[in-house]
């Protein structure tokens, strides 16, 4: 492949596809989403369902492709029609058929399918204010892309961050953008990745690697799925840059093996990237050469941490070891490694193509460039969501994500994966940045963000991560082996009714052990979710232990509405309804607590607050 | 080497830039506390145990594998450090059988001494316990997975030292254990039965499986004639357990013991090994002159045999066809002493005493031994029977069958079955008794030595080989041509039999791994230097056994080999 290759494909395909950039093109393209979230709301039926309508009305010159994520995962699936740029949202078999009716052959905007079918004049995704704010590096093109072709990757200047690298920079100026950016590490610690690269570098070794960390475990976010489900290319790209960068001719993708539709894509992608000469031996003409492998990991969260990374990589047991050496001395296969995950990748080729300087300038302090959130929990628009560093929370949950559903107020933001923070209300004006979250108790790991509204029991939420947390744990340390279980069974006792001060005392005291103590990351930020509930929501431990406050909240199943069904037993945490099936329940008041899940959950109104 | 100045405790340390923060400690006369740690095998920082205090550190750091470097200030006994150290146990203590009064490893264990050491408190944290089953399926080893603590030391041992893996840690958080592959018993793994791993245990959770009780009832009975026969590496052993310093030689205690606690006859191993030193060179001299099946590998350890039944089925040929010196000597009691003094064979138990957890094995498929108690359990056995050891007078072991030569002695240490068998044939291939019977090329090595010797215009290629890893390399350098020998010894515990699976056990925070089979040896090759007797054919008792009842018999081939079944 030379350049000159590279731009007649681009300008070819360009032309292919003119409709999802020219407004003024003669072709119409209609796009759908097809990554997890809309394929799982049926998206690929659409595809179809659009060819048929098309076949049948006879209308020339439309083309249906699937594309990659928009993030607006809540109102999937997604479907744009170029070169309008009509953006379409909770597209269902028949409404596709709508929109070729309407849009199609009428040439009128199928109103009943926009975001907001109250407003018909915004008809485009920049129209849409879950966009407005937000600000696409990372995740930017994917809407215009077919993850399965290489040809609209090179269509977007893809592989031009490759040419620039290999021809006009040196591997240490390549490592110089990539430190004048200022990027960190966007998989939890927020290492600077240029620092990373250099040490790597620095190491003299015959063989180095290059890994990519695509395992991503965190409840919640799905941020590096969508990433390669929806632009394989760009992480391909920025480990060959990195694999140039460091001296290393070998990279790995170490991917879970619950992606199996991200492991498809990039299997594919590899594949036609090596066809192209894009990688493979002397790219571009050069000297270096770069070969890439996928490595599923068997679904251990611990396997995100990296030195677990590299032993489950090599085949052993995923558990983490003590650093140093750190990787760029002794990686996988004891070679010096550089391992970034997957957003800090999907980084680089912008980095390099419009300089480290240029990206400096996004974001805030120490903390450059966007960051990918996957917004979930109690939020209107639960998705994927991409904005410059400094961002508030207050932006991010209630300007994108549109608020708290169902006239809730909000209660906390959980921030940072299953080891970060829950935030209360007073931190909403918080500038997301790593530093500003680390001086909060919390972190940003890899992004997600659960959103909590006053229903939400935050004992219950501390409960439910150290769970995971005790799943998760390898067991090779005995802080977080042992440390951990004990937490979660003194949480359970308070949520039981039977805790005291004494207990709430204990489970401090053990978290800042568990802190202080574990050997990996996983384990030193494992009682996170504990300490910062205990932190900001110290009041809702201390109610379960004072029984005024029981009283305060009482329940009564009223017997002749009950049916029996048992849903309120298995609903409530502390275990004191009971009752034969068919018949009514009772609730035990002595071991109440009066949380209310029960009558949340009973579809009959039979539980009452008295 | 480069230096690295750091302060440990206020105290300036200069140490070597290779140095971790518990050597460079030590080195200031400062003894940081460890448990799962043990140099040359294990050093991951599991345990946690030996975490100081790093100024600039938000964490604590593991003293064991954190590397030193230069302007570091170390702290490691602060009120903060002392209170993790604490809790590690305590935590450790939460979901242990605290079963210590009846435990087998009670006062040897480091939980135990850390938990009074450190000051833990009963019951402080409590919770959930894991219940795990006993596993009893193996011969040679008990595992008891309520008392492990997950230090990995003998996932290590089994996996670095031995190439046998037949343990891994399973599962995940609370509910990670060691275990076999396929949640199988131990007996249907790929356990060759070492024991190394419940030498390395620091506490109960892997221990020898016990014959005191089957052996109590042999003496019980009036009608049994009981004979014990004691390997060569016991001797210098057993007196560790009553207090002796390290690789002490004592044999007369020991068969005074043996003899209070019952036993008509106390016989010696040793002569078992002069047997077979005499079988083994000649079936050496014969494989090399015909050539066929060289090299020839010593059978002696069942350990190294089983594992070549594993792992090497094409090469259970080459393995010598004699028995192991304690089965041959069982062979020769029961069919020889006994009739020599009309005992009927069903009367007659032979109990061997041994350094070894894989004999425990081996003795299923021969009928030669009837029981065998290790090192250990002859300690406990002698501590159950109020004797106080050092008080005992000293006695000789029974003849015919306790005279022995140098030869069947240095059997107990690496190198030692390749100089008696040297001892030997250079005698039998240059017809002459030769007055040199040092053969020191072959002993100590650091796990594979090489030696080629010249005898009588053959040049002899020998390899000597402890710790099946070296074993796995020294089989695959054969298996793919790299290696010619004629002769390969190979015992499966690093060291040798000194260093067996059922030998004393030994607080690893004072003495190296690697450094207690070479004490021992020490104590082995001083008295074999001091013997008259050094060849095993020289070894007038065993020569008349032969010439009387073995040779005109035509029995020698019947009783002392045996075909090696996979």
């Amino acid at each position: 492949m030379t350049l000159k290759e590279l731009e007649t494909l681009r300008e070819h395909r360009l032309k292919e596809i003119d409709a999802r950039f020219n407004k003024n093109s003669n072709k119409k393209e209609i796009m759908v989403c097809s990554s997890t979230g809309c394929k799982s709301n049926n998206s690929d039926e659409l595809i179809k369902v659009f060819k048929l309508e098309i076949e049948k009305n006879n209308l020339k010159n439309i083309s249906v492709e699937h594309t990659g994520c928009f993030g607006l995962c809540a109102l999937g699936p997604i479907v744009i029609v170029y070169p309008e740029g009509t953006f379409y949202c909770r597209v269902t078999p028949d409404g596709a058929k709508q929109i070729v009716n309407e849009h199609l052959v009428k040439g009128k905007v199928a109103t009943n399918f926009l975001y907001d079918t109250t407003k018909p004049e915004q008809t485009t995704k920049n129209d849409v204010e879950f966009y407005k704010k937000q600000m696409f590096i990372a995740r930017k093109g994917s809407e215009f892309i077919n993850p399965d072709n290489i040809l609209d990757y090179i269509a977007l200047f893809g592989y031009t961050a490759l040419y620039k690298a290999l021809t006009t920079l040196t591997p240490s100026q390549v490592i110089e953008e990539v430190k004048l950016s200022g990027l960190r590490g966007r998989g939890g610690a927020g290492f600077p990745t240029g620092t990373k690269w250099e040490l790597t570098a620095k190491e003299v070794a015959k063989q180095k690697y290059v890994v990519c960390n695509a395992d991503e475990g965190d409840p919640g976010a799905f941020m590096d799925r969508s990433i390669i489900e929806s632009d394989p290319h760009k992480i391909i790209e920025a480990m060959a840059i990195a694999g140039y960068a460091v001296g290393a001719t070998q990279g790995f993708v170490y991917l879970r093996a619950e992606y199996p539709l991200a492991g498809e894509r990039l299997e594919r992608a590899i594949v036609e990237a090596k066809k192209y000469g894009l990688i493979g031996k002397n790219i571009f003409g050069t000297n270096f050469c770069f070969d890439l492998k996928i490595k599923y990991g068997a679904g251990a969260f611990v396997c995100g941490e990296e030195t677990a990374l590299m032993h489950s990589l090599e085949g052993k047991r995923g558990e983490p070891r003590t650093r140093p050496p750190y990787p760029a001395q002794s990686g996988v296969f004891g070679c010096p490694t550089v391992l970034n995950n997957v957003e800090t990748y999907a980084n680089i080729p912008e980095i390099i193509n419009n300089g480290g300087l240029w990206y400096s300038k996004i974001g805030k302090g120490k903390s450059t460039g966007t960051k990918v959130f996957a917004l979930s929990g109690k939020v209107k628009h639960t998705g994927l969501i991409e904005l410059p560093m400094g961002s508030t929370l207050r932006e991010i949950i209630f300007d994108i994500g549109g608020g708290i559903p169902n006239g809730k107020k909000f209660k906390a933001v959980q921030i940072g994966g299953p080891s970060g923070a829950c935030l209360p209300e007073d931190k909403l004006d918080l500038p997301v940045t790593y530093d500003d979250l680390a001086e909060n108790g919390a972190m940003m790991g890899s992004g997600g963000l659960i959103v909590l509204d006053e229903d939400s029991s935050m004992v219950e939420v501390a409960k439910f991560f150290l769970e995971f947390i005790c799943d998760e744990s390898c067991g090779k340390c005995t802080p977080c082996r042992i440390g951990n279980r004990r937490l979660l069974e003194i949480l359970n006792k308070l949520l039981a009714g039977n805790g005291s001060m004494e207990d709430i005392d204990e489970l401090e005291t053990l978290s800042y052990f568990i802190k202080e103590n574990s050997l990996c990351g996983l384990g030193q930020s494992s009682p996170n979710p504990v300490l910062s509930t205990l932190k900001y929501f110290r009041n809702e431990y201390e109610a379960l232990i004072d029984k005024k406050h029981k009283l305060a909240d009482k329940y009564v199943i009223n017997k002749d509405k009950c049916i029996g069904c048992s849903a309120c037993s298995r609903a409530c945490p502390v275990k004191c309804i009971s009752g034969e099936i068919k018949k009514p329940f009772e609730i035990n008041q002595e071991k109440c607590i009066g949380c209310g899940n029960c009558q949340k959950i009973c579809k009959f109104n039979a539980i009452e607050k008295v | 080497m480069a230096k690295v100045n750091l302060i440990i405790d206020g105290v300036n340390v200069e140490a070597d830039s290779s140095d971790t923060i518990l050597s460079a400690a030590k080195k200031a006369g400062i003894i940081i506390p460890t448990l799962c740690y043990l140099k040359d095998i294990n050093c991951d920082g599991a345990c946690r145990v030996c975490v100081v205090e790093c100024k600039g550190k938000k964490n604590l750091i593991t003293a064991c594998n954190t590397p030193v470097s230069d302007g570091m200030e170390i702290e490691t006994c602060n009120p903060k450090v002392l209170e993790a150290r604490k809790t590690n146990i305590e935590l450790l203590l939460s979901n242990h059988n605290k079963n210590c009064l009846t435990c087998g490893k009670n006062l040897n264990c480091k939980l135990q001494q850390y938990s009074y050491e450190f000051g833990c408190e009963e019951g402080k944290i409590n919770g959930v316990k894991n219940n795990y089953e006993l596993d009893l399926s193996s011969p040679c080893i008990v595992r008891d997975n309520n008392k492990c603590i997950l230090c990995g030391r003998c996932v290590q041992v089994c996996k670095n030292i031995q190439a046998t893996s037949a343990i891994q840690k399973q599962k995940r958080g609370f509910n990670t254990m060691i275990d076999c592959a396929f949640d199988k018993p131990i007996n249907e793994s790929n356990c060759v039965g070492c024991g190394q791993c419940v030498l390395v245990c620091p506490t109960g959770a892997l221990l020898e499986k016990s014959n005191i009780k089957k052996v109590m009832e042999f003496l019980s009975n009036p009608k049994n004639v009981v004979i014990a026969q004691v390997a060569p590496s016991v001797r210098v052993a057993i007196n560790e357990e009553f207090g002796y310093p390290i690789g002490t030689f004592n044999e007369g205690k020991l068969v005074t013991a043996l003899k209070r606690i019952g036993f008509n006859k106390v016989f010696d191993v040793n002569v078992g090994a002069d047997f077979t030193v005499i079988e083994e060179s000649e079936e050496l001299i014969e494989r090399i002159k015909t050539n066929t099946l060289i090299p020839q590998f010593s059978s002696c350890c069942p350990a190294w045999v089983k594992y070549v039944k594993l792992h090497y089925p094409n090469y259970v040929k080459n393995l010598s066809t004699c028995k192991s010196p304690n089965e041959m000597l069982g062979a020769v009691i029961k069919n020889y002493y006994a009739k020599q003094n009309n005992i009927p064979l069903e009367n007659i138990k032979v109990v061997a005493i041994m350094p070894c957890t894989a004999k425990k094995m081996e003795i299923e498929d021969d009928e030669d031994v009837d029981a065998v108690l290790t090192t250990r359990e002859l300690a406990t056995f002698i501590k159950y029977k109020n004797l106080s050891f050092t008080h005992l007078l000293e006695t000789q072991f029974d003849n015919p069958l306790g005279h022995y030569s140098g030869a069947g002695l240095i059997f107990g240490a690496t190198g030692g079955v390749t100089e008696a068998v040297l001892r030997t044939a250079v005698d039998k291939l240059t017809n002459k008794d030769n007055s040199n019977v040092d053969f020191k090329i072959v002993r100590q090595g650091d796990g594979i030595k090489e030696t080629e010797l010249n005898v009588d215009g053959i040049t002899l290629k020998l390899c000597v080989v402890s710790g099946l890893k070296n074993a796995q390399t020294v089989m695959e350098q054969i298996a793919s041509g790299k290696k010619h020998f004629h002769f390969v010894e190979v015992m499966a515990c690093p060291g040798g039999c000194v260093n067996g699976g059922g030998q004393p056990f030994v607080d690893y925070t004072k003495y190296d791994y690697y450094q207690i089979a070479k004490m021992r040896a020490k104590g082995l090759y001083e008295f074999d230097a001091k013997l008259t007797d050094r060849k095993s054919h020289k070894n007038t008792f065993v020569t008349e056994i032969y010439d009387k009842f073995l040779l005109p018999n035509k029995l020698n081939h019947k009783l002392l080999h045996h075909e090696h079944k996979i």
